[in-house]
């Protein structure tokens, strides 16, 4: 049984307030995510992610199709007792502690009073807000805010946990245990649907992905997968001057250090390089394939490059 | 009820006890205080009236502004900040957040109006050295004023669930005044002719009937009230309330949050 | 969606039950408290009070509480309206806030005037009213055609009536008849021609609904009175001539007085009893001094002077 399908959502926005146009935020697609599974959903800005999510949770209404959540209707009310959702950029009630905070959304989501007494101070550890358990959230910074987000999205030990850019406004530190508990989640037995412009994350977090661009669906995979599909690049190192202006002509960037020059080119190009090289009788050090990134695939598939996250600290 | 109305209604009550609403205590007292001495020292024979008037217009307009300013942010203010989406991620349905939040704010009221009736007793006690039977209709006056705090209550919240804060906050007082006058709109409507007519009583006939509800004068004068008129409006104000309420969260139903 | 369809509906059920129950509880406590609005002047202590209160706002709170007494007394003109106390109370406080606002004080006076169950009976506040009107307003020539009329009417001072009068044919906007029927006010008090000059001058002036239907009743009372004094007069003839009293219309018109049963101005046939003409409704009929059923006082009216 997937713990999501959706099933053709499509979300159109009427924007302007005299004359109305159609604005598509979501095109009609299809998607399951297996139960167990880490999935991340990609895709640049205003690609289509959060109206995703939020479809999904029921804060927004479809203008067509549906979805199914954990085999149940997704409009179910009660199949939300197992779902754990962080929304992007997460704000809470400032006048609560963090504890108050994991209490309120306990009981909301029916937990049994004393499991949740043990389970607050549990999740605050964490997601490493142990020492900020009782100070009120309207002095928490972003960072700590996303991490009460998180912690808020896992207190009632859901089947099923869906996270808006759960790395967002962290730091490296930060990241990293966030990854952690992605995977110990997984580990658990959960599935975990996050989206995510970060593609570094997705790559080591992720055992499959679906790109969004502009609204459509254009890809689902195994990251490897998706990556074959993008040309390979070669990194190829030599000693001497004299060829570099040649390589530089076939669309390669060229380093020099020391005595040695450094070009990464696309496979496709090598022959000609090394023939370049071989013509100035210059001194070959190395070829090696570099790996294909998500990156890669964004760049070449989608024709843009998707934002690196700007820190905010 | 529902637990879960429950744990909203209560996280409401601790917002605006944390919000320091309940402050609003401080300048009663000082004023039902102030009030009290000054009278007492002129002493012409209406001390009580003067006590009634004075604590039961403050009460009455501290609760109206504490209903709309609160009221208005119920819901808007928690989409606007997104607090709504993590409630609203859980088991909640969206009728009982509206529920809840409107039993948390009539649950603040009842309090702060509990607290302020104690400080109008007080000064009565204090300026007459006696409570009389005819104080009877205080109380009586409290509670309507309570009922009031119901309805504006449930307006301010319909307004919240489809506009914004500073409109809704706008059309709360209007309606509050209007409501005020109420029985002379529903005269106007009876004065008039033809399409208009039909038009006006509906309008007149959607107005909140707050005139009614004010028997301060009454309680200033320890006239009674008759208890057909107490079972009237206590039965009036739920059912407005009702309708409001129900209103909004037919209105919040098909919400699409921000 | 599907499962957003009972809540929709329990929700709406809820609504429309609501608003229906609550607007029957405000016919029941509307019901409860018929006066209320009126009675509230009770606990107001001045119109500097309300001024003061108002806000600043005074012209519209004029506003409502003059409508609340022509919305009040208007509507229970005539039908035993018991709460005359608090008419002048009331439109003193709207006068006071609103100075300037004529058609209060000619409402008022008149109402204040007439005698009960069509007015207050209090010519004297009347005459209050009306002197608090013309200081703030001296160019209103109708103001002291009201004086007059109350003068005239209720009080029966014919020389201070001719005055107002005076005053009021001389004033610009003024009705220059005025000034005829002030001359001969004065020998001629009290006589029908003279009234229904003066209830044509109203009706023929006058804008407001309320008071243009007072003066076509007391239009309609004059031509009542002077046509039963025409039907007395027959009926002493006939009786002078039969030595008994007629039986009915038919037998008066047989014996050569008039041709048909005679029709009162509500468009009512006049009864025949036992000798006397009667109105078939005089409790819609209002002002009449004639034609009442034996031991009904005449309301209010002219004083006829048989020539
Ligand atoms: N309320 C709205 N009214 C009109 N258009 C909207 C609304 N909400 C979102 N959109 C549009 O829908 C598109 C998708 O937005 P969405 O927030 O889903 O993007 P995203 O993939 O989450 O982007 P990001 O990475 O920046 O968070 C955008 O073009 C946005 O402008
Ligand atoms: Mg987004």
């Amino acid at each position: 049984m997937p713990a999501i399908e959706i099933l053709g959502l499509e979300k159109k926005y009427e924007v302007g307030f005299l004359r109305k146009t159609e604005k598509v935020a979501l095109k009609p697609f299809e998607l399951a995510v297996q139960e167990g599974e880490i999935f991340g959903y990609l895709g640049p800005n205003g690609a289509g992610k959060t109206t995703t999510l939020k479809l999904l949770m029921g804060l927004i209404f479809p203008t067509a199709g549906s979805a199914r959540l954990l085999g149940r209707h997704w409009r179910d009310p009660d199949v939300k007792t197992e779902i754990g959702f962080l929304p992007e950029q997460p704000y809470f009630y400032d006048y609560l502690t963090a504890t108050e905070l994991l209490e309120y959304y306990g009981e909301l989501s029916g937990m049994d009073p004393t499991a949740q007494r043990l389970r607050v101070p549990e999740v605050l550890e964490r997601v490493g807000m142990t020492a900020a358990a009782s100070t009120q959230l309207r002095k928490f910074s972003k960072g700590m805010l996303q991490r009460v987000g998180i912690a808020q999205a896992i207190i009632h030990d859901p089947k099923l946990v869906i996270l808006d850019e759960p790395m967002s406004g962290l730091d490296p530190m930060g990241r990293l245990e966030v990854r952690d508990i992605i995977h110990s989640l997984k580990d658990e037995g959960k599935t975990v649907f996050f989206s995510t412009h970060i593609l570094s994350d997705a790559e080591t977090l992720c055992d499959r992905v679906a790109v969004l661009n502009e609204g459509e669906l254009r890809a689902i995979g195994v990251v490897a997968d998706l990556t074959a599909q993008v040309g390979g690049k070669v990194e190829v190192v030599w000693q001497g001057e004299k060829a570099k202006p040649a390589v530089e002509a076939l669309g390669a960037e060229c380093r020099t250090t020391a005595s040695l020059v450094r070009a990464v080119l696309p496979e496709a190009k090598l022959d000609a390089a090394l023939d370049a090289i071989r013509q100035a009788r210059e001194r070959l050090v190395s070829v090696t394939p570099v790996r294909a990134t998500l990156e890669d695939y964004f760049l070449q598939k989608l024709g843009r490059k998707p934002l690196e996250e700007v820190e905010t600290r | 009820m529902n637990s879960r109305v429950l744990t909203i209604a209560a996280n409401t009550f601790r917002e605006a006890v944390r919000d320091r609403v309940l402050y609003n205590l401080v300048f009663f007292a000082l004023l039902m205080a102030g009030g009290s001495i000054l009278v007492g020292q002129i002493s012409i024979d209406i001390e009580r009236q003067v006590v009634v008037n004075l604590g039961l217009t403050a009460v009455s307009l501290f609760g109206v502004v504490i209903a709309i300013f609160i009221g208005i942010g119920l819901v808007s203010k928690e989409i606007e900040k997104r607090t709504l989406y993590t409630v609203l991620a859980r088991p909640v349905r969206r009728w009982e957040f509206i529920v809840g939040k409107f039993f948390g704010l009539v649950i603040t009221l009842v309090v702060n109006t509990f607290l302020m009736s104690l400080g109008v007793l007080l000064a009565l006690l204090y300026v007459a050295h006696k409570l009389e039977r005819g104080d009877l209709t205080v109380v009586v006056a409290i509670y309507f004023i309570v009922l009031q705090f119901v309805v504006v209550t449930a307006l301010a919240l319909l307004f919240s669930s489809f506009s914004s804060p500073l409109l809704s906050a706008v059309l709360a007082f209007a309606v509050f005044i209007v409501g005020t006058f109420a029985e002379d709109l529903r005269g106007f409507a009876a004065m008039s002719q033809g399409v208009t007519r039909v038009g006006a009583t509906i309008a007149a006939y959607l107005m909140p009937n707050f005139a009614a509800l004010n028997v301060i004068a009454e309680a200033a004068h320890a006239k009674p009230v008759a208890g057909n008129l107490i079972l009237f409006n206590t039965v009036y104000a739920l059912l407005y309330a009702l309708a409001a309420v129900a209103g909004a969260v037919l209105i919040f139903e098909r919400r699409n949050l921000k | 969606m599907k499962s957003r369809g009972p809540v929709t509906l329990v929700f709406a059920v809820l609504t429309l039950l609501g608003l229906a129950g609550q607007a029957l509880l405000v016919r029941k406590v509307d019901a409860l408290r018929p006066e209320a609005t009126l009675e509230e002047v009770l606990y107001i202590p001045s119109a500097k009070a309300v001024k003061r209160m108002g806000l600043g706002y005074t012209g519209l709170v004029a506003d409502i509480y003059w409508t609340r007494a022509v919305q009040y007394f208007g509507r229970k003109h005539g039908k035993g309206s018991t709460r005359y106390e608090l008419l002048y109370p009331l439109l003193d406080i709207t006068t006071s806030l609103d100075p300037n606002l004529v058609p209060a004080y000619e409402f008022g006076s008149t109402f204040l005037a007439q005698r009960p169950p069509q007015g207050a009976g209090q010519p004297e506040k009347a005459v209050a009213l009306l002197e608090k009107g013309i200081s703030a307003n001296p160019n209103e020539w109708k103001l002291y055609l009201h004086l007059g009329f109350v003068y005239y009417f209720e009080i029966k001072d014919y020389l201070a009536a001719a005055r107002a009068l005076q005053h009021a044919a001389e004033m610009p906007g003024g009705n220059p008849e005025l000034r005829a029927i002030a001359g001969t006010l004065a020998q001629h008090g009290g006589d029908l021609q003279t009234s229904r000059q003066l209830w044509m001058m109203v009706y023929q002036n006058e804008k407001q609904a309320q008071l243009r239907k007072n003066a076509e009743r007391h239009l309609a009372a004059i031509d009542n009175d002077e046509i039963v004094t025409v039907l007395e007069a027959a009926i002493a003839d006939f009786r002078r001539r039969t030595g008994r009293d007629p039986k009915s219309w038919a037998e008066m018109n047989a014996n050569g007085y008039g041709r048909t049963v005679p029709i009162d101005p509500q468009g009512d046939a006049y009864l025949l009893i036992e000798g006397r003409v009667e109105v078939a409704h005089p409790e819609t009929f209002p002002f009449i001094t004639k034609g009442l059923p034996p031991g009904q006082q005449p309301s209010i009216g002219p004083q006829i002077v048989v020539q």
